[in-house]
């Protein structure tokens, strides 16, 4: 399994984590090129179920980016975010999927260098653990 | 009607409770009677055998129900039998549709549950280590058979296609009504899709905060149905009694939250939902006050995939 290389899915919301990305390109950051970033409006637009079909497909990894508590654009977006998140992360855990393979941070559009950061290490995190089980598990059925 | 309606009906997995709801319209199936003809009923009411609905012609039968899930070799047998006779197949009740409680063995493994069911329970006595088999010879000359046990729990569209859904556990006998009044009179959706007034559990609960004129507030507490009586006529969900009506589609005219047990999403999910479970974490997660309150929900797969886990995207438990 040595050449392989894990597919991560980022969920980025529009007003931060993306203009995060955004500059790290800007500022000429590396990060991995495992990542997949889809833009979102919102970190509060990304339901239980995304994050699932994402790894029901084949990815290893799924990380949800958005604005910093008090900073969202739509005022609560993020919260309602992480109150889903937390609750998803429990029943992904019990349904044997490692809880290191979802990950929620909160990245500002001036975290250019957070952002590759925070990249580089969820991908590490997940060569670590290995490929999604789901995938290995004849696509969940 | 010049001929009259061909009925099959065929209990799988379930627990006999979707045949009650049908027995239960009392009077209106009566009325029902003269325009329908049962074929097969199996094992509940009719006694027909499994060889009598092989031999008949293919799609002879206008009307098949199928109630519960398939777990044994013998149910995906006749739930391919049932395919082939029937002109309209229906997934009658939820272990049918999305599997049900049964559905939750899907967080286990096959040896697993024979360990509990055969080797760890109080009462067990089993010294040789004996775990049904398919086929075993008794006496040196007379063979035995017995379905298989599949490895997980499906609901039937995993085994064959299905053309109608209909949730509840059981289905509420009114609402049975309606439903073999639509299949008489032709009066069905498109294929593949549930037979549903399509109103949520909320939109015809009584204790809908809308309905009072009050806006919703923030969930400020998690409580279970033990932690006492909750207040009359007041929403559920509001108090902190996690309730899925929501989600689940109100053709039972909400009659849990009438008594004071929340929903539990036995109806299936409103349409256009994928996965129950998912849509059922997002619509209560995104309504608590905050995060300390959503780590006190206990139990939260068996909570939110109580009777749907079969049909949801990861399906069971990943190994």
């Amino acid at each position: 399994m040595s050449d392989w290389k894990p597919n991560i899915v980022v969920f980025a919301c529009n007003w931060c984590t993306y203009q995060g990305a955004d500059l790290a390109g800007s500022l000429r950051y590396d990060y991995p090129s495992t990542i997949n970033i889809i833009r979102v409006p919102c970190s509060g637009r990304v339901e239980p179920e995304f994050i699932v079909a994402a790894l029901k497909n084949g990815a290893d990894g799924v990380f949800v980016g958005g604005c910093h508590p008090g900073d969202c654009h739509y005022k609560e977006g993020n919260y309602k975010a992480i109150r889903r998140f937390i609750l998803l992360k429990r029943v992904l855990t019990s349904m044997g999927i490692e809880p290191e393979r979802v990950r929620l941070e909160w990245i500002s559009g001036s975290e250019g260098k957070r952002f590759a950061e925070v990249m580089a290490e969820f991908d590490r995190t997940i060569k670590e653990i290995g490929p999604n089980p789901v995938g290995r598990d004849g696509n969940g059925r | 009607m010049a001929d009259k309606l061909k009925l099959a009906y065929f209990l799988s997995g379930g627990c006999g409770g979707c045949d009650m709801a049908i027995v239960d319209l009392s009077e209106t199936l009566v009325d029902v009677l003269p325009n329908l003809e049962v074929v097969f009923w199996a094992p509940t009411v009719a006694d027909v055998k499994y060889k009598d609905l092989e031999a008949m012609p293919d799609k002879s039968i206008d009307v098949g129900l199928y109630s519960g899930m398939v777990r044994l070799g013998e149910q995906e047998h006749i739930a391919k039998v049932m395919r082939a006779k029937c002109k309209v197949l229906v997934a009658w009740g939820i272990c049918a549709a999305l599997g049900g409680i049964p559905g939750m063995g899907n967080m286990h493994t096959k040896e697993e549950i024979y360990k509990t069911a055969y080797f760890d329970t109080y009462s067990t006595d089993n010294p040789d280590g004996i775990t049904p088999q398919t086929r075993c010879v008794v006496d040196g000359k007379y063979e035995l058979t017995l379905p298989e046990f599949y490895e997980y729990v499906r609901p039937l569209n995993q085994v064959v296609d299905v053309d109608y859904y209909i949730g509840g556990c059981p289905p509420h006998h009114s609402f049975v009504g309606e439903a073999i009044l639509a299949v008489l009179q032709g009066k069905l959706p498109p294929p593949g899709s549930w037979i549903t007034g399509g109103k949520a559990v909320c939109d015809v609960c009584k204790r809908n905060p809308a309905t009072q004129g009050e806006g919703r507030e923030p969930i400020t507490a998690v409580k279970r149905t033990i932690d006492g009586a909750p207040a009359e006529g007041k929403c559920l969900l509001q108090e902190g009694y996690l309730c899925l009506g929501p989600i689940t589609q109100g053709d039972c005219g909400a009659l849990c939250p009438k008594v004071n047990i929340p929903c539990r999403g036995c109806g299936g999910p409103m349409p256009g939902v994928k996965d129950f479970g998912l849509r059922a974490i997002a619509a209560i997660a995104a309504s608590m006050e905050n995060e300390e309150l959503v780590d006190q929900i206990p139990s939260p797969v068996k909570l939110f995939y109580r009777y749907s886990l079969p049909a949801s995207m990861l399906g069971r438990k990943v190994k």
